[in-house]
Order: C-alpha cells, then sequence, then structure tokens
C-alpha cells in the first residue's frame, strides 16, 4: 500500500483514508497550539498570595478562548474514532489509565477556571491550584502517551523512561507557546516575568526536542530509514535546522524583549507556532502512513467508504466556517488582556 | 469484585447520568437568556438586564461542567466499548462527528462573546451570539439523541460481514423512535430549566431580595413549567406508544406485566420479583394500562414471559417509570398552584417559596429516572437486535476499569459538592448586590469596591 501510494494512482476510496489522517494531523496542530498556550498559562500561574492581579489577568487572557480550544481535542479523537475505528480502540486501550488521567486534569481546570470567579473568596486560591495542577496533569498525561505512541505502546522500563522524559517535554513545550501568548497579550511587569519565563521554557523545550529527534530514530528502525535515506536526507534535515535556528533566533530576541512601544511583542509567539508546526511535521513524517506505529496503516484501519462520504461532504462545508469564526473571536478579543471587560 | 462488563457499565452510567444534569438545563436555559437580553434591547428595561447578568454567570457555570464532562464521554466510546465502534461505527462515527462539527464548536466559539464580549461587540451582535449557541445546544441534542433512537430503533442500514453499513442516511437519522425521544428531551430541558430558575429565585427571595430581577425570574419559570408540563405528558405517551410498537418488552418491564394480558391494570405499586416471575404488593386499577397503552379497555399488553432471557432487569425499569412519572405530576401540580397563587396575590407566599426551593432539581430528578427507564430498557442490547452489550465490552481487565471509575466518583462526588455551594454561594451575593443595570457600568472605580469584585472578573 506504501509503495503504491508513493507511485501515485490512488482510487477514490483509497484517498479518503488519506484526506482523514490530514484532517486528523490538522485537528491535533490547531490543538497542541490552541490549547497548548491555555494549559501553558495554566503551568506558568504564580501561586504566591501577592500576585493574585497577575493570575487574574494571566486567566482573562485565555478566558474567551480556553472552551473553543478543547473542542480541537474533541475533533482530533472525533476524527480518530470515525474515520480509523480500530486505530482508535487500540491506541485508547493501551492508554487507558493515562487517558483517564488527563481526562481528570481537564476536568480540573475547565471547572476550577469558573468556580474560582465564583466561588467564595476565600476558596480562590483552592481554584486556582486546581487550575494549575489540572493543567500539569493535563500536559503531562498527553506528553506521556505521546512518548508512549513512539515507543509502540512498550512498557519496559527504558520505554516509559522515555515517555517521562517526552512528558516533560510536552510540558515544557505548553509552557513555552503560553508564556509566548503572555507575552503577546500583557504589559509591564506581568510581560517582563512572561518574558524570562518564556525564555526557559523555550531552552527546556529545545532539550527535550533533542532528545526525542535522537530517540526516535533509534528505536523506530523504519523512522531511521526514512529519515537518512540519500536524497531525500538532504531535503529532510531542512527540519530540523530550521527549528534549530528558530529557537536560537527567538531565545536571542526574548532577551531583547520588551522593547519601546511594545514592538516584536507578537513574534515570539508565532516564532513558537512555527516549532510546533516543524515538530508535528517532523513527526508525521516519521509515521506517516502508519497511524499506530509498526501496527496498522491507515488503509487497515480505515472505515467503509460511504460513511467517509458522508461526513467529508460536511466536514468539507462546515470547518471553513469553524475556521471563520474562530478568526471572528480573535479579532473580537484582540489587544492587551489587562483592557478586557466581562459580560 | 465486579468484572469489566459491570464495571464499564457503571462507569458509563455515571459519566452519562452525570454529564446529562448539566446540558439539561443550559439548552432551555440558552433560550431563556436569549429572551432576557432581546426584551432588554427592546424595551431597554434595565430589569432584563440585571436578570440577564445573573443567570449568565449560572449559565457559564452549567457549561462549563457539561463541557469538561462531556470530553469524559467522547473517550469512552474507544476506552471501554470497542465492540460499539467496531460494529455500529460506520453509523455511530458520522452522527458523533457531524455533532462535532455543527455544534460543538459553534457552541464553544460563540460562548467566548456571548461571555466576555459584551462590550466589545454591538449589542445585536451579542445578542445574535446567545442565539447561536442556543441553536447550538440544540444541534448538539439533535445528533447525540439521533444516534441513541437509532441505538433503539435501529433502520436505514444492512449488516455485511458482521459490521453494519448504512443503506440510506434519512433512515438511519429519522428513525422510528427519534422524533418522539427529541422532543421529550427538549420539553424535559425546558422544565428542567425553568424549575431551576424559579427555586434559585425563590431562594434569593426567601432570603430577603428586595429586588425585581429575581420575581421576573421566578414568574417565567413557573409560567414556563405550567405551559410545558402538561404537553410533556402528551408526549410521553406519545413517545410510550412507540416504545410499545418497537420495544414491547420495554413496556411490559415499565408496567409490570408478566404474562401478556387483556384489560391489564395499571399498577400503581407492587414489587416486580424476577425469579418467581410475579409481582408482589400489587396495587393497581383495573384495565388502566391496557387503555393507555391500546386505548381499549381490554386491549392486549404482551408480558415479560413472552420475551423470556431477552427482556431488561425488570425492577429498575419499573421503579424508575414510577419515579419519572410521579415527579412529572407533582411538577405539574406545583407550576399550576404557583402560577395559580401568583395571579390571586401578585406574590407566592412563603411556604410556597419554600416549596419551590425543594423543587430546584426535580427536574433532574425525573430526567435521569426517564434516561434510565429508556436505556435499562433496551438491554440486554446496546443496540436493538443487532449488538449485545456484553460483546462490546473491552477485554482490558477489570483493575483498570476499576481504578478509573473510583477516580471519576470521586471528582463528581467533589464537583457536585462545590456546584451546589457555588450556587448558593451566588444567589446569597445576588440578594446583597445589585447587578449593573446597563451594559457599562458607570464607574470603573466603584465596582472594585464592590463585595462582589471577584465575580466579577471572569465568568
Amino acid at each position: 500500500m506504501n509503495t503504491e501510494f508513493l507511485a501515485g494512482g490512488l482510487t477514490y476510496a483509497e484517498w479518503l483514508p488519506v484526506i482523514f489522517i490530514g484532517l486528523m494531523g490538522m485537528a491535533v496542530l490547531i490543538y497542541a497550539i490552541l490549547d497548548g498556550y491555555d494549559l501553558g498559562v495554566g503551568i506558568l500561574l504564580p501561586m504566591d498570595s501577592e500576585h493574585e492581579p497577575q493570575r487574574d489577568i494571566m486567566i482573562a487572557s485565555i478566558g474567551p478562548f480556553w472552551d473553543a480550544n478543547e473542542t480541537w481535542l474533541v475533533l482530533a479523537i472525533g476524527i480518530l474514532l470515525i474515520a480509523f475505528p480500530s486505530a482508535h480502540s487500540m491506541i485508547l486501550m493501551h492508554l487507558y489509565i493515562p487517558a483517564a488521567i488527563m481526562l481528570i486534569g481537564l476536568i480540573m481546570r475547565g471547572v476550577a477556571f469558573d468556580f474560582r470567579a465564583k466561588a467564595a473568596v476565600d476558596l480562590k486560591l483552592t481554584w486556582d491550584r486546581t487550575f494549575k495542577a489540572g493543567s500539569l496533569l493535563t500536559t503531562l498525561t498527553q506528553g506521556y502517551m505521546l512518548g508512549q505512541y513512539i515507543m509502540g505502546f512498550n512498557t519496559e522500563w527504558n520505554a516509559v523512561a522515555f515517555s517521562c522524559l517526552s512528558a516533560l517535554g510536552v510540558t515544557a513545550a505548553y509552557s513555552y507557546v503560553g508564556g509566548a501568548w503572555l507575552v503577546m497579550k500583557t504589559e509591564e511587569e506581568l510581560q517582563r516575568r512572561a518574558v524570562s519565563w518564556t525564555k526557559n521554557a523555550g531552552r527546556a523545550t529545545f532539550i527535550g526536542v533533542v532528545a526525542v529527534s535522537i530517540v526516535n530514530p533509534l528505536v523506530n528502525p523504519g523512522v531511521f530509514d526514512r529519515w537518512f535515506t540519500y536524497p531525500l536526507v538532504m531535503f529532510v534535515l531542512l527540519i530540523p535546522a530550521a527549528t534549530f535556528a528558530i529557537f536560537v533566533f527567538n531565545d536571542r530576541l526574548l532577551a531583547r524583549l520588551p522593547k519601546e512601544n511594545d514592538r516584536y511583542c507578537r513574534v515570539p509567539f508565532f516564532l513558537s507556532v512555527t516549532i510546533f508546526l516543524l515538530c508535528f511535521t517532523g513527526l508525521a513524517f516519521s509515521f506517516f502512513p502508519e497511524i499506530v506505529p509498526g501496527k496498522l496503516d491507515i488503509w487497515e484501519a480505515a472505515s467503509a467508504t460511504e460513511s467517509l462520504s458522508f461526513i467529508l461532504v460536511g466536514t468539507a462545508i462546515v470547518v471553513p466556517l469553524i475556521l471563520a469564526y474562530t478568526v471572528l473571536a480573535y479579532r473580537v478579543f484582540h489587544g492587551k488582556a489587562s483592557h478586557l471587560k466581562y459580560h | 469484585m465486579l468484572d469489566t462488563l459491570a464495571l464499564s457499565r457503571v462507569q458509563f452510567a455515571a459519566n452519562m447520568s452525570f454529564h446529562i444534569l448539566f446540558p439539561t438545563i443550559t439548552i432551555a436555559l440558552c433560550w431563556l437568556l436569549f429572551v432576557f437580553k432581546l426584551r432588554y434591547d427592546q424595551t431597554d428595561n434595565p430589569v432584563w438586564m440585571r436578570a440577564y447578568r445573573f443567570w449568565v454567570k449560572v449559565f457559564a457555570l452549567n457549561f462549563a461542567l457539561g463541557v469538561v464532562s462531556g470530553i469524559t464521554m467522547s473517550f469512552q466510546f474507544g476506552t471501554n466499548w470497542p465492540g460499539f465502534m467496531e460494529t455500529v461505527g460506520n453509523i455511530a462515527g458520522p452522527l458523533l462527528g457531524y455533532e462535532v462539527l455543527t455544534a460543538f464548536f459553534l457552541e464553544a466559539t460563540f460562548l467566548g462573546i456571548m461571555l466576555f464580549g459584551i462590550n466589545r461587540v454591538p449589542s445585536w451582535l451579542h445578542t445574535l451570539s446567545i442565539l447561536v449557541v442556543a441553536i447550538g445546544t440544540m444541534l448538539s441534542t439533535f445528533w447525540i439523541l439521533a444516534l441513541n433512537s437509532w441505538m433503539h430503533t435501529p433502520d436505514g442500514f444492512e449488516m455485511r460481514e458482521g459490521v453494519a453499513h448504512v443503506t440510506s442516511w434519512l433512515d438511519v437519522i429519522f428513525n422510528s423512535s427519534f422524533p418522539y425521544r427529541f422532543t421529550h428531551m427538549l420539553i424535559a430541558s425546558g422544565l428542567t430549566a425553568s424549575f431551576f430558575v424559579a427555586g434559585l429565585s425563590a431562594y434569593r427571595i426567601l432570603k430577603g431580595d428586595e429586588k425585581l430581577a429575581p420575581r421576573l425570574a421566578l414568574k417565567t419559570g413557573l409560567v414556563m413549567a405550567a405551559i410545558l408540563a402538561p404537553i410533556q405528558a402528551y408526549v410521553g405517551d406519545l413517545h410510550g406508544l412507540n416504545s410499545l410498537e418497537n420495544q414491547p418488552q420495554k413496556i411490559a418491564a415499565m408496567e409490570g406485566v408478566w404474562e401478556t394480558e387483556r384489560g391489564a391494570p395499571l399498577l400503581l405499586f407492587a414489587i416486580p420479583d424476577e425469579e418467581q416471575r410475579t409481582n408482589h404488593f400489587a396495587i393497581g386499577i383495573p384495565r388502566l394500562a391496557s387503555l393507555i397503552l391500546t386505548h381499549e379497555l381490554d386491549g392486549e399488553v404482551r408480558g415479560l414471559n413472552e420475551f423470556e432471557g431477552n427482556h431488561p432487569p425488570v425492577k429498575p425499569v419499573f421503579f424508575g417509570f414510577r419515579i419519572m412519572v410521579g415527579m412529572g405530576m407533582l411538577m405539574l401540580v406545583t407550576a399550576w398552584t404557583g402560577c395559580y397563587l401568583l395571579r390571586r396575590r401578585g406574590e407566592l407566599p412563603r411556604w410556597m417559596l419554600r416549596v419551590m426551593v425543594g423543587m430546584t432539581f426535580s427536574g433532574w430528578v425525573a430526567t435521569l429516572a426517564g434516561w434510565y427507564v429508556t436505556e435499562i430498557g433496551r438491554q440486554p442490547w446496546l443496540v436493538t437486535g443487532v449488538l449485545r452489550t456484553a460483546d462490546a465490552v473491552t477485554p482490558l481487565a477489570p483493575g483498570n476499569v476499576q481504578l478509573s471509575l473510583s477516580l471519576y466518583l470521586a471528582v463528581y462526588v467533589i464537583l457536585m459538592y462545590a456546584y451546589i455551594h457555588t450556587l448558593r454561594v451566588m444567589a446569597l451575593k445576588a440578594v446583597k448586590m445589585e447587578e449593573f443595570e446597563t451594559e457599562t457600568p458607570s464607574s470603573e472605580a466603584a465596582i472594585t469596591n464592590l463585595p462582589g469584585k471577584a465575580e466579577e472578573g471572569s465568568a
């Protein structure tokens, strides 16, 4: 199937799984970026009592968005369920416990966000702690699941150790994009703090990305062959090279922020998004067209053609609409978060 | 220890029961908010805005709980019921997919504008956002009930090599029980929300709130309940007749009829005994079950013994049905009494306010009881005639499910406590302070001194 794909000449029925893995990839990537920044903001919450106003602004900066951001996770899981049901079962059965813990994390932060504003004043700090703990639980388990996915759900000690490393790497990456979001959306002291958070998180993310990039081809021979096959190697190595360059550039830029008139305050965010994009491309390139590495490819896992067609029609109409009103929401709430008014 | 099947069923029931509480309120509450905001736009009467401002906060709280418990649901199919997707995934998948695509994003995105955008967008766009959220919640109900109804009365498909394939999407979506179930659920939401609004408003008035807004909300809730309660009884009857046609074993369990009989009595109370296949302590009204179900005094009602080994457990269905109907009648009586008193005296007496507070969550009881009747009533099937529940469950070891179930239950108990507690805090706060009259507070400085400052900080 793989060689056939590379040679072209797919029928309509064979194209459908390719389209749906593309859609799912898009949903996962958008989720990682969008919920990534709001999870990152949760992780970065300073917990001492004197910084309560900063916590208010930080949470206000993600207020209008977090619900829609999380919906991309539901869409990604939904597409996996709809288009590749057997892969969905296989993946979630192996990741049963981490997935359950991640859901607890998502529940904790989702409700804490609302309760903190409405509960008795003395409970506000408790809900803020819940928000932070829920965010951490979510990112750690997501990173752990990514590691397990790369290691083919192996539960030997070294695979588990790698998954734990991946958990820290993903947490760092979310803090990176979350910090950069705050650099863009805040001012004054909080912005200065956000700059330094972002710089540190960026360096931690860099270590995480390097570690995953080295271990992935070493444990998965197929991945190694794919990356290091001449002449493709000349082209695909551009991905890590560009990632490295952007990391360094962003680090140097952050050392000089904030500037007069808040120039370049948006640049770190978009650079970190680009890094997400590149890392995601690298991972996708490593595994496509396999959906469960080494076990199942997208054609083996796909649903019936008529079901995919039925949902494709709706997707083609609705997804552009979703993107359009998402853009509308971001335009409505553009600018610094401290200027937000509520209700 | 329970096996994986039993634990997975309990976990699914727990997740589902906890989840349904919040959408049941938000589906209808969003329409109420739309009406409040629209009336304010039309009349400029600040009371409407004050009512809106209080209830939108309650709405946001309910919505958040609905969202997070809903995300859990989207994982349940893969984690605990892989056989469901393997057998009927070609049908369930696209229906769930359309729910996400057409409803979830719409709700979530416009919710942001609805909750935080009132000063950032023109008033008409804000009002429109409320309408869009309200439509989104109904679309979500539409798709999920289409799937649920299909599981009760599957249609528009054929089985090929043990896997369901669609032959007609229209027949799949508009299967025979769907119109009844959809209407029944929407009205259930309307009733739940109206008692919820009336109950919380009565609580505020009892605690000494002199303002107009809670009185307006109380009246709105009571009138809405008084109108919807009899309609619900009628729709419920139609739904029951549809079930009699499609799932006679469920009706037999609801009515506690063991032997097929003519002129079956309507049992007001009994203790069904599945081992001896009979009822104990039965008190019934002769012939009434036959009259209700067949509209003839000696109409034939098929008994459970015709479906031996293939009918649901009788006790939960039998009692669940009586709890639902009993609660429905109580709601009808309360709503009409309340409306009558309101008309005659202009204000509810304190004892009636206390009754309304007691009925705040009556909609939850009726809704849960109703869902238990219909879902347990489908057993032993997951999809009637197509897939048995026992054949769909995950091969995972029970220890895994036990751990996840304990985690969920612990979280749900804490959340339910926090939810009720927070509702009380919000209501008491509202007694003491005035909601803003207009869209823009007159002076920023004055607000920061109010005791409810934190409350204005977020959703």
